[in-house]
This record gives C-alpha cells, sequence and structure tokens, in this order.
C-alpha cells in the first residue's frame, strides 16, 4: 500500500503566541503533520494550509495585531491567501487577518471592558467554503472563547456588504454575544472564502474530555483543504 | 523634528472605556456628559520642512498608528 502523506500546515509563531502548541497538538490529532513557522521566516515553507494562532503577539502594543502584521512571514501568508491557500485566523490571529486587511473588520476591547473566559455557542452561517466543509449550515458548536478584545466591528455599510456577501460564517447564538461583537460575529471570512478568522478556539475544544469536540469539525475542514491543496500542487 | 499624534476612537463608535471613565468621574461627584478615551504618540522625526514632516507622520498614521476603519488621527506639529 502507498504511504499516505500527511497534510502539511503551517503555523505561525510571533513573539507572545501562546496557543500554537494548541493548535499544533489538535491538528496533529486529527491528522495533519503541523510546521512552526517562526515569524522572520520571509519564505513558508511547503504547506497546504496556514493557521494563525492565538496569543498576544507583540505583547498587543498599540493594537491587538496591528504590529505582526509586518512580520516578514506576513508578508508570505498574504501571497498564499492570494494564491487561494486556505488561512484559519484563531483569536490574535484572527485580529492579525484584520489588521493586515485579508479580512474586514476590526477587533475592539470587549464591551464589558472584561476579559471573557468561557464555553459559548456559535451557529455555522455557511458551509460552502472549504473551512467550514465538515459542518452543516444551522450548526451548533460548543468551543470556548477567551479573549479581552474580541468585539467584532464594521462600519454599517460594510457590515450591510458582508451580510449580503455571506462572509459572516459564524455568530454567537442570540442573548449569548460575549463580547458585544456586531451583528452577533464570531468569525468572518473574506470574499473568495478561502481566508477565515474567528475568536473562540476550536483547538481548544477536539476531545470531549475538554468539555467538546466540536472544534475538531471546523478545524477537519482545514485540514481537508491542506490534504487537498497538496494534492493539487502534487499533479 | 518632534511632532504628538492623537489618536481617538471615531466621532459615533462606541467607546467603553471612555463610558467606565465617565461613569467614575460621575461618582466622584463630577458633573461630566461625556468622556473619550484614545491615545498619545510623541515622535521625533527627521525631516527638512514641517511640511515634510507632517506628510511623512500622516503615512505612519494610516500604516500603523491608527486603525482608519475605527480610529481618527490628529497631528500636532512642535515649533
Amino acid at each position: 500500500m502507498a504511504e499516505v502523506t500527511k497534510p502539511r500546515v503551517g503555523i505561525l509563531v510571533f513573539p507572545g503566541s501562546n496557543d500554537d502548541r494548541d493548535a499544533a497538538w489538535a491538528l496533529t490529532a486529527l491528522g495533519a503533520d503541523p510546521v512552526m513557522v517562526w515569524h522572520a521566516e520571509p519564505q513558508l515553507p511547503e504547506v497546504g494550509a496556514v493557521v494563525l494562532p492565538g496569543g498576544f503577539s507583540y505583547g498587543d502594543y498599540l493594537r491587538c495585531g496591528a504590529i505582526a502584521r509586518f512580520a516578514p512571514a506576513m508578508r508570505a501568508v498574504a501571497e498564499f491567501a492570494a494564491a487561494g491557500g486556505p488561512v484559519l485566523g484563531i483569536c490574535n490571529g484572527f485580529q492579525i487577518l484584520c489588521e493586515a486587511g485579508l479580512l474586514p473588520g476590526a477587533l475592539r476591547a470587549n464591551e464589558s471592558l472584561s476579559f471573557v473566559c468561557e464555553d459559548v455557542e456559535v451557529r455555522v452561517e455557511r458551509d460552502d467554503i472549504p473551512l467550514l466543509a465538515r459542518c452543516s449550515v444551522g450548526d451548533r458548536l460548543v468551543v470556548p472563547v477567551k479573549h479581552g478584545e474580541g468585539c467584532f466591528f464594521a462600519p454599517p455599510e460594510l457590515l450591510a456588504e458582508l451580510e449580503a456577501e455571506g462572509q459572516i460564517v459564524l455568530r454567537y447564538l442570540e442573548g449569548t454575544n460575549p463580547n458585544g461583537s456586531a451583528a452577533d460575529v464570531a468569525g468572518v471570512c473574506n470574499r473568495t472564502g478561502n481566508v477565515m478568522g474567528l475568536m473562540p478556539h476550536p483547538e481548544h475544544a477536539v476531545d470531549p474530555l475538554l468539555g467538546s469536540g466540536d472544534g475538531a469539525l471546523l478545524l477537519a475542514g482545514l485540514v481537508d483543504a491542506a490534504r487537498e491543496g497538496s494534492l493539487a500542487t502534487a499533479s | 523634528m518632534r511632532a504628538t499624534v492623537l489618536v481617538r476612537p471615531k466621532a459615533g463608535i462606541r467607546d467603553p472605556q471612555g463610558q467606565a471613565v465617565e461613569s467614575s468621574l460621575r461618582h466622584l461627584g463630577f458633573p461630566v456628559s461625556e468622556a473619550r478615551v484614545g491615545r498619545l504618540i510623541d515622535v521625533d522625526v527627521d525631516a527638512p520642512t514641517s511640511a515634510d514632516a507632517r506628510a511623512q507622520i500622516e503615512r505612519m498614521c494610516e500604516s500603523l498608528l491608527a486603525n482608519p476603519l475605527i480610529e481618527s488621527y490628529e497631528i500636532e506639529l512642535d515649533g
């Protein structure tokens, strides 16, 4: 039998990232081969997908994600995304993608001004993009959040555009919004659907032992996309 | 040349920090109707003229110091 190669997923590591190893653990559990990529690397290794993990890159100085966006590795991520490569930003990774202009909107201090750390329920709004292909519209997933700056903001005209284009891909269930996000936004994608960001942490919810296994559905979509990307490159 | 950059949450954008400050000031008995919290950045920049300094700092604001989606900025040049 031919040896099955595991899909390689790059995980960016910034000074201050702290969920990079959790992401690597979760992706390994889901059959991927995670590759850590230091922020100073000007190029990405050969990978089929990229994860920007949670944490406090560059100490969250100035604004969350504002400095990380200028890391050499981010230029490579922007090129990878422009070529259609799947990119997932989790929490601080989501903030970085917004600051970098790879995703629309901005993430501001929680309305309560308090750090939130709890399980939330999010509703899947799209299942026709690769990163959500393992989910179905209407699925309710239990995934933890832990952030101080997760309040999604977009001016009204941009928010209307995101609604119209179907770029709001995950929402907190009505009445459970933990941070005051506009339109209960928990996650968005770009126009082409290959870049997605979310505040909840799927990598902390890949085993029922951790309270929920629902995050595996989100990450498995990324692993599938990485596998297909690698196959496309190989053929 | 030295400049001060004031970065503020854009008008109309809810500012929970400002609201917290406002309510604390009211608790202290001050008749405050609104408080907004922004950020102040002092920059020393090499520039031959103040027009050039201003142009450079505007570029700094647009690319890093402020997020134009949610923040406005004001540049004050010293001297």
